[in-house]
C-alpha cells in the first residue's frame, strides 16, 4: 500500500499467546494452549498462606465440599422428583421407599443443607472475630453476603419441594413477604405464584429456581475465591505476612489440615444423617400440603429462626420485612462501621466481648423464632432485635473509637512465639 | 470522512447512536415482556375464578370453608349476638376502620377470604380475644366482622366479590 511510510515503527501484535508453560510433554502442550494447569499450580500448590491459620480457616474448604455434595445429591434426586402439586409429595415418598438408595440420597441432601448453614455460620463468625471484613477484604466480605442471601433463597425453595404442610405454608408466608411492598405488592405476589395462591404453578417454578440459584451460588463462590487469591487469607493475628518466616505453602500444609477439618465435619454430618436424619426437620412436613388448614405452630427451618424472630418482633408488616432483610444486609456495612485499625479480636478486649454477646444474641433469637409470638417471648425477641442492630450501628463505631488495643507483635512469626509463651489467648479447640 | 464540516458528521453519528440505542431498548423490552408475563396467572386459571355455594345447610353460629381460587373462603351464619357486637363496635377501636354494614350484604351472612392479611395463613374460627378468628402463625386477632383488632396484620379480612343468586345460594367471584 502506498500509505505505508518507509521509516515508521509499528507496535508488534501478538494474537497468538501460546507458550510460557513451566511444564513439558503433554501437560506442557495443554498448558501452553489452556493455562489452567499453571494457574492451579500457582494458586493451589505454590500459593503462600499465613502459617498461623487455625481450623477456623477450614470452613471455606468444608463449604466447597458441601456445595459439591449438595449438587451431586440434588442431581440424583432431580432424576426421580416430580414438580407437580399432585405428584410431588408421593414422588418424594417413592424416593424414600422405592428408589435404590433414595433414602440415603434424600437424607444426605436434607442434612447437607443444614450442615451447609452450620459451616457458613462458623465461617461468618470467624470473619467477625478476626476482622476478616476489613481492608483489603471488604469486597470479598460483600460477595460472601450475596452468597448467604442466595443460600437462603435456594434453601427456602428446596424446602417447598416435598410439598408437605410446612413446605406449603412456609412458601405461603415467605412469598407473602413481598405483599408488604407498597402499591404493587399484591400484583408481585400473584406474579410469583402464577395463580391466586401457592399451587402447582408456584411449585413448578420453585423447582426450576432451586436449580438455577444453586448454580448461581457456584458462580458467585468462584468470585469469592478469586477475590481471596488476590487479597490473601487473613489469620488469627490479623497481621499481614511480611516474609517467608510468616507463611507456608498452601500444599501440603493447608491442604492436609483442611482435610482433617473436612473429615471431622463430615463425620459429625454422617452421624446426624444416619442416627437422627429428621432431627433438624419438622414432622408436619410429612403431612401432605393442605391449603385449607394452617399447622397450629408454623416455624421455618432452624437456620432461618433468628431472622424469623426479628420479623415477628416488629408489629408492623412492612417494617417487619424491612427489619428482617436489613438484619442480614447490615453485615455489609460492618467494614465501614468498624473502623478500628486492629483486625483480630485477640488484641481487641472490648470488641471481643461484643462479638460473643452478638453470638449469644443469635442463639437467643434462634430460640425465640421457634417459640410462640406472645408474652415474654415477644419482649425478649424485641430486646434481641434491638441488640442485633445496636451491635452494628452503635457498638461497632463506638468500640472503634474508645477501645485501647492490647500490645501487638510485629509479625506473624512473633505472634506464634507469643502464643507459645502463653502471652496470647486463642480459641484452643481450633488451634492447629 | 466528510471534508466539509466535522460538526455535521458528529451529529449524524449521534443520531445513529440514539436510534440504535432506542431500537435496542424497545427490542429488549419487547423480548423481556413475554418472559415476565408468562409467570402471571393464565386464562385457564382465571376461568376458574367464580364458584357457586349452597348455604342452606349452615346453621346459626356455624361457618363453612370453601376453596375459591386456591384460597379458603369463610361463609359464616352469624348469631344475633355476634351481629350486634360487630355493628356496635366503636370505629375508634379499629385498626382498619370499616362499618360492619359495609362488609356484609345480609347481616346474618359474613363472607370473607380466609387468608390472614399478614402473611397468608388460615386463621382459626371462634378463637382469639374478639371471638372472630385467630391466626396461629403470628398472632393476629379478628372480630366477628373479620376486622383486624390486634396483631401484625395490617388490614381486615378481605371480602370477596359475591352475590346472592337465591336465598340459599351465593356466587363467589
Amino acid at each position: 500500500m502506498s500509505s505505508e511510510k518507509p521509516n515508521q515503527q509499528y507496535e508488534p501484535v501478538h494474537t497468538n499467546k501460546v507458550g510460557g508453560s513451566p511444564f513439558t510433554g503433554v501437560t506442557g502442550w495443554i498448558d501452553n494452549r489452556l493455562p489452567i494447569i499453571r494457574m492451579f499450580k500457582h494458586e493451589y500448590l505454590d500459593f503462600q498462606v499465613p502459617k498461623s491459620l487455625s481450623y477456623f480457616w477450614s470452613f471455606g474448604g468444608i463449604l466447597t465440599i458441601c456445595l459439591i455434595l449438595l449438587i451431586v445429591t440434588g442431581l440424583s434426586l432431580g432424576m426421580h422428583y416430580k414438580p407437580d402439586a399432585k405428584y410431588a409429595f408421593d414422588s418424594v415418598e417413592k424416593i424414600m421407599r422405592d428408589v435404590n438408595f433414595g433414602w440415603l440420597i434424600r437424607y444426605a441432601h436434607m442434612n447437607l443443607a443444614s450442615f451447609f448453614f452450620i459451616a457458613v455460620y462458623l465461617h461468618i463468625f470467624r470473619g467477625l472475630y478476626y476482622g476478616s471484613y476489613k481492608e483489603p477484604r471488604q469486597l470479598m466480605w460483600l460477595i460472601g453476603i450475596v452468597i448467604f442471601f442466595l443460600m437462603m433463597a435456594t434453601a427456602f425453595l428446596g424446602y417447598t419441594l416435598p410439598w408437605g404442610q410446612m413446605s406449603y405454608w412456609g412458601a405461603t408466608v415467605i412469598t407473602n413477604l413481598f405483599s408488604a411492598i407498597p402499591l404493587v405488592g399484591e400484583s408481585v405476589v400473584t406474579w410469583l405464584w402464577g395463580d391466586y395462591s401457592v399451587g402447582d404453578a408456584a411449585l413448578n417454578r420453585f423447582y426450576v429456581l432451586h436449580w438455577l440459584i444453586a448454580f448461581l451460588i457456584v458462580g458467585v463462590v468462584a468470585f469469592h475465591v478469586i477475590a481471596l487469591h488476590i487479597v490473601g487469607s487473613n489469620n488469627p493475628s490479623g497481621i499481614e505476612p511480611k516474609d517467608t518466616r510468616d507463611t507456608v505453602s498452601f500444599s501440603p500444609f493447608t491442604t492436609s489440615k483442611d482435610l482433617v477439618g473436612m473429615l471431622v465435619f463430615l463425620l459429625i454430618f454422617v452421624a446426624v444423617m444416619m442416627y437422627a436424619p429428621n432431627y433438624l426437620g419438622h414432622p408436619d412436613n410429612y403431612i401432605p400440603a393442605n391449603p385449607l388448614v394452617t399447622p397450629a405452630h408454623i416455624v421455618p427451618e432452624w437456620y432461618f429462626l433468628p431472622f424469623y424472630a426479628i420479623l415477628r418482633s416488629i408489629p408492623d408488616k412492612l417494617m417487619g420485612v424491612i427489619a428482617m432483610v436489613s438484619s442480614i444486609a447490615i453485615l455489609g456495612l460492618l467494614p465501614w462501621l468498624d473502623f478500628s485499625k486492629v483486625r483480630s479480636s485477640v488484641f481487641r478486649p472490648i470488641w471481643k466481648q461484643c462479638v460473643f454477646l452478638f453470638v449469644l444474641d443469635f442463639f437467643v433469637l434462634m430460640y425465640i423464632g421457634g417459640a410462640p409470638a406472645e408474652g415474654i417471648y415477644l419482649v425478649i425477641g424485641r430486646i434481641g432485635t434491638a441488640f442485633w442492630f445496636a451491635f452494628f450501628l452503635i457498638l461497632a463505631p463506638l468500640v472503634s473509637l474508645i477501645e485501647k488495643p492490647l500490645p501487638m507483635p510485629d509479625s506473624i512469626h512473633e505472634f506464634e512465639e507469643w502464643k507459645k509463651q502463653g502471652k496470647i489467648k486463642t480459641i484452643k479447640l481450633f488451634n492447629r | 470522512m466528510s471534508k466539509k464540516n466535522n460538526k455535521d458528521t458528529s451529529t449524524r453519528r449521534d443520531f445513529l447512536t440514539t436510534v440504535t440505542a432506542t431500537v435496542g431498548v424497545v427490542g429488549v423490552g419487547a423480548g423481556v415482556l413475554p418472559i415476565i408475563s408468562q409467570m402471571n396467572p393464565d386464562s385457564s386459571v382465571k376461568a376458574l375464578a367464580s364458584i357457586e355455594v349452597d348455604i342452606s345447610n349452615i346453621q346459626e353460629g356455624k361457618e363453612i370453608t370453601v376453596l375459591w381460587r386456591g384460597k379458603p373462603v369463610f361463609i359464616k351464619r352469624r348469631t344475633k349476638e355476634e351481629i350486634q357486637k360487630a355493628e356496635q363496635t366503636n370505629m375508634k377501636d379499629l385498626m382498619d376502620p370499616q362499618e360492619d354494614k359495609d362488609r356484609v350484604k345480609k347481616s346474618e351472612w359474613l363472607v370473607v377470604v380466609g387468608v390472614c392479611t399478614h402473611l397468608g395463613c388460615v386463621p382459626i374460627g371462634g378463637k382469639g380475644e374478639y371471638n372472630g378468628w385467630f391466626c396461629p402463625c403470628h398472632g393476629s386477632h379478628y372480630d366477628t366482622s373479620g376486622r383486624i383488632r390486634k396483631g401484625p396484620a395490617p388490614t381486615n379480612l378481605e371480602v370477596p366479590k359475591y352475590e346472592f343468586v337465591s336465598n340459599n345460594k351465593i356466587k363467589i367471584g
